[in-house]
């Protein structure tokens, strides 16, 4: 491999890096926000808001209809407005957010749904304030879930940064589809599909066994 | 005992709230009574129509251990639920110490629930928390320092008998460690109250007796009024004062325990009864004659104790007296808070049959249930 080659690698590896890294950590800090939101405005819920619950519902749902290419060009101008262009790896870390931000947001809430209705009562049974059940009780429980959450989450932006390529950004994704692809350099595409099974395994075995770390239920 | 209660129960929260979350409601003086908990026609009517409870009113005295019995669906969680407003009455008041805690708002909810514990049938522990962590959280969240909430989470690791198991997780316990776990974290308030949601349901027998005398114990140490739902007799008669058998959201009757078991009321309080007492056997059940044989035969009796007249026991040379020849062929005699109480089946001779039922010894019911025509 000729070093010119090896620098593409290189840099490509830390594109998908950064934009994975940079758009799971936004996402993951607000979709489990907006499912604490979800799951506590429910009705039946710490803080029932029905209507709140509602909108909010159809907000994500509306997220979550619209394939990623497609949030990735209508999303350019709102692109433009935070980060100033709509070209290169910054760029394409706000529609992966957004776009992951829904996704996860229906993850987290399935976890946090799933927490014992009778922890919630008897925390409450015991003179918890409503943040303080949030705190101590409908988080820590649901953080084997959040944490598996998190691993999906990762694996599917490492997917969808391949298409990210759309706006300059780069990454590994781009590289097979410029090289490997468009200039049938059979071996490039082969490469980085190796590159991106070891990448993905890593983090699914990680994942699974940050998961069991945080697991006390068995 | 590991701590002294308050002497005046009626006192505001105890020196562990911090200066920072001073008591903002100052406690009610209300006229301090023997009656701790009152319900004054308590309503629940769920939405889609069914009354769960309808106007049920009665008392529960301070310091004792109050059982609340039915049938499952009888209404009796939503009865205890509605002593800490876990879940509000539709109709009716509940009053704690004379406040009528359905007028409370949610900052003195949460005062009033820290001096009502409560402990569950699913034990309801924290999976990601240690037992040290589970117990010591109800004072972490109402901000009592690190080495405080460790000197009592230590103190009661040691009234429930498990301090060699403060740093493991809940997981790892069997069901009657977590339910001490559950006590132990119940208590850590110092509640005046405890409140006990089928806390024995979930066990088997043996710890279901380690539990019921654990909580005997916290009862007579602590001074704290128990208040207990369940669907076993056994659980009451074990360690209970006083009863409130409750039907399809109706009260059917209330009492001290013997009372209740020597004399029930209600047909609901008798079905509940049932498997604890002694029946007619099926195979003298099914020999029975409603009238004598023409020669010989034997009369079978049913000899009722209600405690009543014979509290101290039954004499054994009394019940000879009745007739010399006469068999016992089934029941006992089980003592309830000191009164001797029980059913006794037995029988006599047909033609000895009149001086029995004349006899001078008198149990508080005989009832000839019929003959059979040789010995039984």
């Amino acid at each position: 491999m000729s070093p010119t080659m090896f620098d593409r690698y290189l840099r490509a590896f830390g594109e998908t890096l950064t934009m994975v890294s940079v758009s799971v950590a936004i996402a993951i800090a607000s979709g489990l926000a907006l499912a604490l939101l979800l799951v506590a405005t429910a009705p039946g819920g710490l803080y029932p808001k029905p209507r709140v619950n509602k909108a909010l519902s159809v907000v994500v749902n509306v997220f979550r209809a619209i394939p990623f290419i497609i949030l990735l060009v209508a999303l350019l101008p709102f692109t433009r407005f935070i980060v100033g262009t709509t070209l290169g790896t910054w760029a394409a870390v706000v529609p992966l957010s957004i776009h992951l931000i829904a996704f996860y947001t229906r993850i987290a809430q399935v976890s946090l749904n799933e927490v014992d209705h009778g922890l919630i009562e008897a925390a409450r049974a015991m003179g918890f304030r409503r943040w303080q059940i949030v705190r101590h009780v409908i988080l820590p429980e649901a953080l084997p879930g959040i944490v598996g959450g998190m691993t999906v989450c990762v694996i599917a932006m490492i997917n969808a940064s391949a298409m990210a390529g759309a706006v300059g950004a780069g990454g590994l994704g781009d590289l097979a589809i410029r090289y490997g692809y468009e200039r049938y350099e059979t071996q490039v595409l082969f490469e980085i599909i190796v590159i991106l099974i070891v990448l993905v395994t890593s983090v699914q075995f990680g994942g699974e066994w940050l998961a069991r770390r945080v697991d006390h239920r068995r | 005992m590991l701590w002294k209660r308050a002497a005046a129960p009626l006192e505001a929260p105890p020196p562990t709230t911090p200066a920072a979350h001073p008591a903002p409601h100052p406690a009610p003086h209300p006229v301090a009574s023997d009656d701790h908990i009152r319900f004054d026609g308590i309503e629940k009517l769920y939405p889609g129509g069914v009354q769960a409870l309808h106007a049920v009113s009665f008392a529960i005295r301070r310091g004792g251990v109050f059982g609340i019995i039915g049938r499952s669906g009888a209404g009796k969680s939503t009865l205890l639920r509605s002593i800490n407003m876990l879940e509000r009455p539709t109709g009716g008041r509940v009053l704690v110490d004379g406040v009528d805690v359905g007028t409370l708002d949610e900052e003195a909810l949460v005062h009033l629930r820290r001096r009502i514990g409560m402990i569950f049938q699913h034990f309801n522990l924290l999976s990601a928390k240690t037992v040290r962590e589970n117990i010591g959280l109800p004072l972490r969240v109402s901000g009592v320092g690190a080495a405080e909430t460790r000197r009592r989470v230590d103190e009661l690791l040691e009234l429930v008998g498990l301090s060699d198991k403060a740093d493991v997780y809940p997981s790892k316990l069997s069901g009657g460690q977590k339910q001490r776990v559950g006590i132990a974290r119940a208590l850590v308030h110092r509640p005046e109250i405890l409140l006990c949601d089928e806390a024995t349901s979930a066990l088997d027998p043996e710890t279901t007796h380690s539990i019921l005398g654990l909580l005997r114990d916290i009862n007579a140490t602590l001074g704290l009024t128990i208040v207990l739902i369940t669907h076993d007799m056994a659980v009451i008669r074990a360690i209970c004062d006083e009863v409130l058998v409750l039907d399809q959201g109706r009260r059917v009757e209330q009492g001290p325990v013997w009372t209740v078991f020597g004399a029930p009321q209600g047909e609901a309080t008798r079905a509940l009864l049932r498997p604890l007492q002694h029946g007619v056997p099926d195979d003298i059940a099914r020999r029975l004659l409603p009238e004598p044989p023409k020669q010989g035969g034997r009369a079978v009796l049913a000899l009722r104790f209600t405690g009543e007249s014979h509290p101290d026991g039954v004499s054994l040379a009394s019940l000879l007296a009745l007739v010399p020849d006469a068999t016992l062929l089934h029941g006992g005699i089980d003592r309830i808070q000191g009164h001797a109480q029980g059913d006794l089946l037995i029988a006599v001779p047909v033609a000895a049959l009149r001086s029995a039922v004349g006899s001078r010894f008198s149990p508080d019911s005989l009832k000839v249930l019929g003959y059979v025509a040789n010995d039984v």
